[in-house]
């Protein structure tokens, strides 16, 4: 029987797996101070590591500079993009860096209160979590006057999700920390204005908040070097199926997929979702592509199907999550999904005809302009890249269909 | 339910209430809390939390209904929740489906007829590159096969 299993190897890595003195950056933040941090932060060009890739900088100084006496610092840990586990390896092996990141934050746009939106998935961590909050407060880097320095408050509570994939949407989020449906809100206004009971407040991805402390420790022109020049840094790459190892790697933006398929050695491979369900479907062509902002985006999601992997099945299981996730608040979504989803049952029985195919297709670039949210904007990404690219599988050379009974 | 476990459980939402907070923003956690113990949120319960928090009670059937994790009827002792998002479908997970449903009797969204299990899906657990993987209450399994998944079920009391 196995639980917490977590892969062995050990993990390398130029700045999230790298070594790491619990506290130094912490300290370090301090010693320079609010406009030094919001520099470093901003030479090192830091993205958005859920996914959307908004500039940390940015996101900071805008809340920053908003007055209010209530702040808040939210680190998003609703991890559920299908194939994504970096947060849970974060959380678990490096749990400094992720509050550190939310100390430095409040120090820096001037919030006491930092919240964990830990999604109930992973509850079975709340515990030593809490306990890592506590031994924090034993050494002075959390709670009342953090590191002796007077006035410096800032502390840290875990709240649970409770099975809501759209909750990972920052005001979906917001919503359910406020007790009501993780429905997301219209934006503008943005969190950092409007966000938390009404508050400024930061909402960072985990993986983002455990950058920080290395970049202030080593500057943001050391970071700055690894990656691309878009995407600065390096990234936690969530790898899953069809290959031999799969687990979290850390490695540079920039790096091609054919690159990490050679790393998790995955020889027969030929397709890879990136960015999870939400993301794209690439084929073996375009394996020469690189991840980053600017090219092959993800959150760090990367599903591998070999040879044998039937893609319409895929897409199924795909557009069944999004059936189910939809919150339902708005049209294109709630009712766009389960169109595409019949669709696929439609193309698996072989009772479609191509121009049904094509309205379909005309429906997702019509979700992903009128939908509220990430969500709606993101599910039919799947259904678009996988008809596309594996067209002669699915629907045979022939026209009639490899699926046709 | 009688008058009796009324009084309890409204004593005991009452203690919830002044835990968290007489606050909007802590009605989930009232919520999670009250799941935990029960297995579910009843008519009553939703009711005397909405009382509590001074909200409508459809506000807070709302909230209940909303979240996967939260429920209105009755569930088993324990939540056997199996991942069926494709990583885990990929490595397996069917074939645990079908164990786990013919060893226990029941098919997914079913209790067992002592109460000692709910089997559901669930949607990905994070637990990709370990799958299948399946959470028993909040404890997670992985890398399971058919044979272990039955003998983690047969020692859940």
């Amino acid at each position: 029987m196995k639980t917490l299993q977590f892969a062995t190897e050990k993990r390398n890595g130029p700045v999230l797996f790298s070594e790491y003195q619990r506290g130094e950056g912490l300290k370090k933040a301090l010693e320079i101070g609010r406009e030094d941090i919001l520099f470093e932060l901003k030479a090192s060009g830091l993205k958005g590591r859920g996914g959307a890739g908004f500039p940390t900088a940015t996101k900071w100084m805008l809340s920053a500079a908003s007055v209010s006496p209530i702040k808040f610092i939210v680190c998003n840990a609703d991890e559920g993009e299908p194939g994504t586990f970096k947060d849970r390896v974060l959380l678990f092996e490096y749990p400094e860096l992720v509050f550190e990141g939310m100390i430095i934050g409040g120090f820096t746009i001037g919030a006491k209160t930092g919240i964990v939106y830990l999604r109930g998935e992973y509850e079975y961590m709340l515990a030593s979590l809490e306990d890592f909050l506590e031994s924090l407060r034993n050494d002075h880097l959390l709670g009342k006057n953090i590191l002796g320095k007077e006035g410096l408050d800032f502390d840290i509570s875990i709240r649970l999700g409770s099975g809501a994939y759209v909750c990972g949407e920052e005001t979906a989020l917001i919503e359910s920390l406020e007790g009501y449906r993780g429905e997301p809100r219209n934006r503008p206004p943005y969190p950092v204005n409007t966000g938390y009971l009404g508050h400024p407040t930061v909402v960072n991805n985990v993986e983002t908040l455990a950058s920080v402390p290395h970049i202030l420790l080593k500057g943001g022109e050391w970071f700055k070097k690894y990656g691309t020049s878009r995407s600065t840094g390096s990234k936690l790459f969530s790898v899953s199926g069809d290959c031999k190892k799969p687990g979290v790697y850390e490695l540079p933006w920039g790096t091609t997929i054919n690159e990490v398929l050679k790393i998790v050695e995955a020889d027969d491979a030929k397709a890879v979702q990136v960015g999870g369900a939400s993301g794209v479907c690439l084929p073996k062509s375009q394996f020469g592509r690189s991840l980053a902002y600017e090219d092959a985006a993800t959150g760090g999601s990367i599903i591998i199907f070999n040879d044998e992997r039937d893609m319409l099945k895929v897409l199924k299981n795909f557009m069944k999550f999004f059936v189910e996730e939809s919150c339902g608040q708005c049209t294109p979504c709630r009712i766009g999904n389960t169109k595409l989803l019949e669709a696929v049952e439609r193309i698996e029985n072989g009772e479609y005809t191509f121009s049904y195919i094509h309205n379909l297709k005309e429906l997702g670039k019509t979700m992903q302009m009128a939908s509220k949210c990430g969500l709606g904007q993101s599910s039919p990404n799947a259904f678009i890249s996988i008809l596309e690219n594996f067209k002669d599988e699915i629907f045979g050379s022939n026209g009639k269909g490899t699926h046709h009974v | 339910m009688l008058v009796i476990e009324k009084n309890a459980l409204s004593e005991e939402i009452e203690l919830l209430v002044e835990k968290y907070g007489k606050d909007r923003s802590a009605l989930l956690q009232i919520l999670q809390a009250i799941q935990r113990k029960y297995k579910h949120i009843s008519d009553f319960a939703q009711q005397e939390v909405a009382r509590l928090l001074d909200i409508h009670p459809v506000e807070v059937n709302s909230v209940v209904t909303f979240y996967s994790f939260l429920c209105t009827e009755p569930k088993g002792r324990n939540i056997v929740r199996l991942c069926q998002t494709i990583s885990c479908e990929m490595f397996g997970k069917e074939k645990i489906e079908e164990a786990v449903q013919r060893e226990l009797g029941i098919s997914f969204g079913e209790t067992t007829k002592d109460k000692r299990i709910t089997l559901e899906h669930t949607n990905c657990l994070g637990m990709c590159d370990q799958g299948p993987a399946m959470l028993v209450n909040e404890r997670v399994y992985t890398k399971l096969d058919p044979e272990t998944a039955i003998n983690i079920l047969n020692e859940i009391k």
